[in-house]
């Protein structure tokens, strides 16, 4: 009995014949990292809910740190055991698939988590609130900004400690993304990382209005997106009779066995399938940032609370590409013909419109956004290779710009000035002469993001563009190389301001961290070098990761 | 496994670069000590290689090194040099302990209590020329594609921090404008060879592209290649050769740099203080026009003959416009800027002339530009850092008040000028010799550059050195010890291989006739009449 009419029964029959349903098997040990880091998450929340406020902390920081550490040695050991090759399977009854691409995202996901988390747990750079270290999170997400409720809240040291299972919540929804195998378990992780991402944005100390009104936009058009997903996959449904990646790609190559009689009226009607793959293409789109479905990205980096947005920049990006891999290689590869020009559009325009604009931005939060759109742009001509030189190099070009993104918005937490973080561009001139470590920190990511050799930004953006120009996609080089240089401009524009421009008499000051963000940007700096010095090993491990299980 | 020599000549001044970097903050006088001894154990390392370089064994690559780098790429760290390299390496090694000289005083604090104890100015400007230098030797060492581009394109960076964080400080109001004007010229100088090398990226993964669908494994190895084509394993279209070649080039052009991509030159050049800007033109241009001999033309010989009419046209027009803006320059640096621009059209004209004397004289033409142009800019820095100002006009008798100095500065203008007796004159008449063989009205037209040479330096002098002494530069002190250290050995240089250029050329010649085989180019018959080579016999 295939899968396709398994989903199928259980949808339209389960009513009237609940015998029919075979008792699902469910291999435990292979949905292992989701698990540890669900379960962690569920432990979180009883510790918010029976843990005295003053114990909160250490043991969110804590568990959080040890349930996606856990996560990634489950990751590691079914790696090792061999499931991201030989052994790649679909597990849960065909809703998960456990091979490479899946493992090596869920790694890459539970690694950039695990910085983040060093971030969000930073609590000597905001000034002591009424004799509390507080981190960059409201003291009471619920109070009204500018309330008194806000005001008793901060005067009575509240911190929100909910963070670090929301997190954990969203790392999980993560983690199922990019292996999701069939179109409602996509769905599904979709929410689960989406709806804590939209609380998280929200939560900022400071420039709470500015916060809230980010998670708002977030929010809906987030769930605009999410509606057009569900159409989509409500017409590849009509279409194909099944939302299993498998089923819906045996129906697209005409190698489907038996067709359901409720549905032999829609099954194989091309319309719905286009319709359907480019709404569901659309849903993707919009998580990934892409032009021109990426009008929430800046304004989102730049309200919510830096920690956050350098975790969502980074994990949710690597999420996102993951599943979009997922769908074009397995489900829709026989119909390449019909979205390979709409994509090569999309990459162009992301590639150019994210570079130009970023040229204007005046802020470095929404500099740094734009930057994303540009890369989301770099990654999609890796994606159109449609070879598995195209999955290793995307799989690649992820994990260098996580690191990186991550490393640069936690500097950007360090630079302050008496408001909070002192984001704009203008502000951080002469900052070079101020701090010079900060500053050539900073100029380090700057040029890994500008793809300069000798960091993991020029191995990644080779690697996509090599895949590129094997697959014939040679004009999306050019494109891609000259859109490099425009953005190369403006990265270069911060640096010549950090370290040619005087100082301002007023300009902010870099705040000294814990050992947690020195950390979190230690790693990215190390990441950034060493990718981009000797990247073999990872470019091999990205090379066997590259093969979907179907 | 012998010795690895190249990877050590390359790694000393590296290691120099953090060592330097690593000097506390108090201590910047210990800081150039050491940034100078590492580039002088530079020098023993490159003299070590010239002495190690057989020029007549044969072999088109020398002291070689192969490792695996990046499987996935295909890109080995592979190095090797030939005759042309292991000049050029010398002369790197040669000038750097020159330009760190030099510029001693350069990047010292301007108030002494500087309250920030972690801003080291000092320390920085002699690590990153350091830096540089380590970059521009391995670019010259690599024989692998891929690791030459990573080093071409990275040098980018410290050099842009040189232009832009330590600038000349002379002739402006104030600090602020000074700041503004450097970072122009440092983000020029970025932007333009940025886009350079990213089209050249292109190119680049486009060569990877043809290699891997033709050969089976995708290589940037120079040496395999070129073996490739000759055994016809490898054959590119002629479309897609000619697109390779002209991404290649374009890069090497705007760092060449040849009209019209100079622009960015006569900005960087100015604006840099005198040690940085010999920096720039002696050394890392010299970079472009190695890569367009060892890249260009032996991975894309068929598109280097297509492409060789424009590109001959363009470096006459480059000789003809650098030397007349230099002409009429009002600011020393600048002019200097300018003469280099039309020294390169000399350099890129006697690459593509595709005769043996042209591409001879033209590697020589490198070594001895970059020795006239070090001579030349370093006493004009040090004359603009008495009076501090860049303008001509400025100055005016400064010979009956430092005869030393103009002493030096006339041999370094005649250098540039290329009078018989001293290095350049050599290497210019050999280029104009080659290209008048092959492409005599190019060749005849390029001579309007030296007689418009002998203008712009001749004028210069007679401005700065001659006629009344003027006020302001009344009680200009002379050359001090430091300052004739630098200058002494470079002319002294300058008069040696002007006399007796057959050291360099014996290594150069195997070197370019080795490059001229793979381009299938034999140098054209002389024109003799019939009956003249019968009564010569």
């Amino acid at each position: 009995m295939s899968h396709a009419a398994f989903v199928h029964s259980l949808w339209t029959m389960s009513a009237d014949a609940p015998r029919k349903i075979p008792a699902p098997q469910i291999e435990y040990a292979q949905l292992s990292p989701t698990l540890i880091v669900l379960g962690a998450a569920c432990l979180g929340i009883l510790a918010e809910a029976f843990l005295p406020r003053r114990l909160r902390y250490p043991v969110q920081v804590l568990l959080t740190a040890v349930g996606l550490a856990a996560g990634f040695a489950a990751v590691v050991a079914l790696a090792a055991g061999g499931y991201g090759t030989g052994k790649a399977h679909v597990a849960a009854m065909g809703a998960i698939a456990v091979d490479g691409p899946a493992l090596f995202l869920q790694g890459t996901i539970l690694l950039v988590a695990l910085i983040a988390v060093f971030t969000f747990a930073e609590r000597r750079l905001d000034p002591v609130a009424h004799g509390r270290a507080v981190d960059s999170f409201a003291a009471q997400g619920a109070a009204v900004p500018g309330g008194e409720a806000e005001q008793e809240a901060v005067k009575a040291g509240f911190t929100t400690t909910e963070v670090f299972p929301i997190l954990l919540f969203a790392v999980g929804g993560m983690l199922i993304f990019p292996a999701a195998n069939d179109l409602l378990t996509l769905f599904i992780a979709l929410e689960v990382f989406s709806l804590p991402l939209y609380v998280l944005c929200a939560l900022a100390r400071r420039q709470r209005l500015l916060s809230q009104e980010a998670a708002v936009k977030y929010f809906l058009l987030g769930a605009f997106s999410s509606a057009f997903l569900l159409f989509g996959i409500a017409l590849l449904y009509g279409y194909a009779g099944t939302v299993t990646y498998a089923g819906i790609a045996d129906v697209v190559n005409g190698t489907v066995r038996t067709v359901d009689p409720a549905l032999a009226s829609t099954t194989g009607n091309d319309a719905l399938l286009l319709i359907g793959g480019a709404l569901v293409l659309v849903g993707l789109l919009f998580k990934v940032g892409a032009v021109p479905f990426h009008m929430w990205t800046p304004d989102v980096y730049q309200g919510a609370p830096t920690p956050v947005t350098g975790f969502m920049a980074a994990a949710t990006k690597v999420a996102a590409f993951g599943a979009l891999l997922r769908l074009l290689y397995v489900v829709l590869p026989g119909l390449r013909w019909d979205w390979r020009p709409v994509m090569w559009g999309v990459a162009i325009v992301t590639m150019v419109v994210g570079a130009v604009v970023a040229v204007t931005q005046t802020d470095v939060k929404r500099l740094l956004a734009y930057s994303s759109i540009a890369h989301a742009g770099f990654i999609l001509a890796g994606v159109i290779a449609v070879s598995p030189d195209g999955v290793s190099s995307v799989l690649f070009y992820l994990a260098a710009y996580s690191f990186v993104t991550l490393g640069a918005f936690a500097v950007v937490t360090l630079v302050r000035d008496a408001g909070g973080e002192a984001t704009q561009l203008a502000k951080w001139a002469g900052l070079g002469r101020r701090s010079p470590m900060v500053a050539a920190v900073f100029a380090v990511f700057l040029l890994a993001f500008a793809g300069i050799p000798l960091t993991s930004g020029f191995t990644g953006k080779f690697a996509v563009f090599k895949a590129a120009a094997q697959g014939g996609a040679v004009p999306l080089v050019v494109v891609g190389v000259l859109s490099s240089a425009v953005a190369a401009f403006f990265y270069i524009r911060v640096i010549v301001l950090m370290f040619f421009n005087e100082p301002q008499a007023e300009g902010p000051s870099v705040a000294v961290p814990s050992v947690f963000t020195s950390a979190a940007i230690a790693v990215g700096v190390a990441v950034t070098v060493v990718l981009g010095l000797a990247p073999q090993y990872f470019l091999d491990l990205a090379g066997k990761a590259g093969v979907f299980v179907r | 496994m012998s010795f690895p020599l190249l990877t050590v000549t390359a790694a000393v001044p590296a290691a120099g670069a953090v060592a330097t970097a690593a000097v506390p903050a108090a201590r910047r006088a210990a800081a150039k000590w050491l940034a100078l001894a590492f580039s002088l154990a530079t020098l023993v390392l490159a003299a070590v290689q010239l002495a190690r370089f057989d020029p007549d064994s044969g072999k088109p690559f020398q002291l070689t090194e192969s490792h695996a780098w990046i499987k996935s790429f295909g890109v080995r760290y592979d190095l090797g040099v030939d005759g042309i390299a292991v000049v050029l390496i010398a002369l790197t090694a040669l000038l750097v302990p020159f330009v760190i000289l030099a510029g001693w005083h350069d990047a010292d604090p301007l108030e002494e209590a500087e309250p920030n104890r972690r801003w080291r100015p000092t320390q920085g400007f002699f690590a990153l020329i350091l830096l540089v230098e380590a970059m521009v030797v391995i670019s010259f060492e690599a024989t692998d594609v891929f690791l030459f581009y990573i080093f071409f394109e990275a040098m980018l960076i410290p050099v842009y921090f040189l232009v832009g964080g330590f600038g000349d400080r002379a002739g402006a109001r104030s600090e602020e404008e000074t700041a503004a004007r450097r970072s122009y010229a440092a983000v020029k100088f970025l932007l333009y060879n940025l886009a350079g090398g990213l089209i050249m990226m292109a190119a680049v993964i486009g060569l990877y592209a043809v290699t891997a669908h033709q050969l089976g494994t995708g290589t940037f190895s120079l040496t395999e290649i070129v073996q490739a084509r000759a055994d016809g394993r490898l054959q590119f279209a002629t479309v897609t050769e000619r697109a390779l070649f002209l991404g290649f080039f374009f890069a090497f052009a705007v760092k060449a740099p040849l009209w019209p991509l100079h622009t960015w030159l006569p900005g960087a050049m100015g604006e840099a203080t005198a040690p940085v800007a010999v920096l720039i033109t002696a050394v890392v241009d010299k970079v472009g026009t190695f890569a367009m001999l060892r890249f260009c033309l032996q991975l894309f010989p068929e598109a280097s003959k297509w492409a060789t009419p424009v590109i001959v046209v363009l470096s006459v027009i480059g000789i003809l416009y650098g030397a007349l803006l230099a002409v009429a320059q009002k600011d020393i640096k600048r002019l200097i800027a300018y003469a280099s621009i039309s020294h390169f059209g000399f350099i890129v004209l006697g690459i593509f002339a595709m005769t043996t004397q042209g591409q001879g004289g033209a590697t020589l033409y490198m070594v001895n530009h970059g020795i006239s142009t070090a001579a030349l800019m370093l006493v004009a820095g040090f004359l603009i850092s008495r009076r501090g100002s860049r303008l001509i006009a400025d100055y005016g008798g400064v010979q009956k008040v430092a005869p030393v100095l103009a002493g030096t500065f006339m041999v370094g203008g005649l250098a540039t000028l290329s009078l018989p007796g001293l290095a350049p004159f050599v290497s210019e008449f050999l280029v104009l010799v080659g290209t008048f063989s092959r492409y005599p009205a190019a060749g005849i037209v390029a001579t309007l550059g030296i007689v418009l040479a002998a203008l712009y330096v001749l004028v210069l002098y007679q401005r700065t050195m001659t006629g009344p002494v003027k006020d302001e530069v009344r009680g200009m002190p002379d050359l001090r010890v430091r300052e004739l250290v630098v200058v002494g050995p470079l002319i002294a240089l300058l008069l040696f291989l002007g006399v007796y250029p057959k050291p360099l050329t014996k290594i150069i010649d195997p070197a370019v006739g080795h490059t001229m085989s793979q381009v299938h180019r034999t140098d054209p018959k002389p024109d003799v009449p019939a009956n003249d080579v019968e009564a010569a016999k």
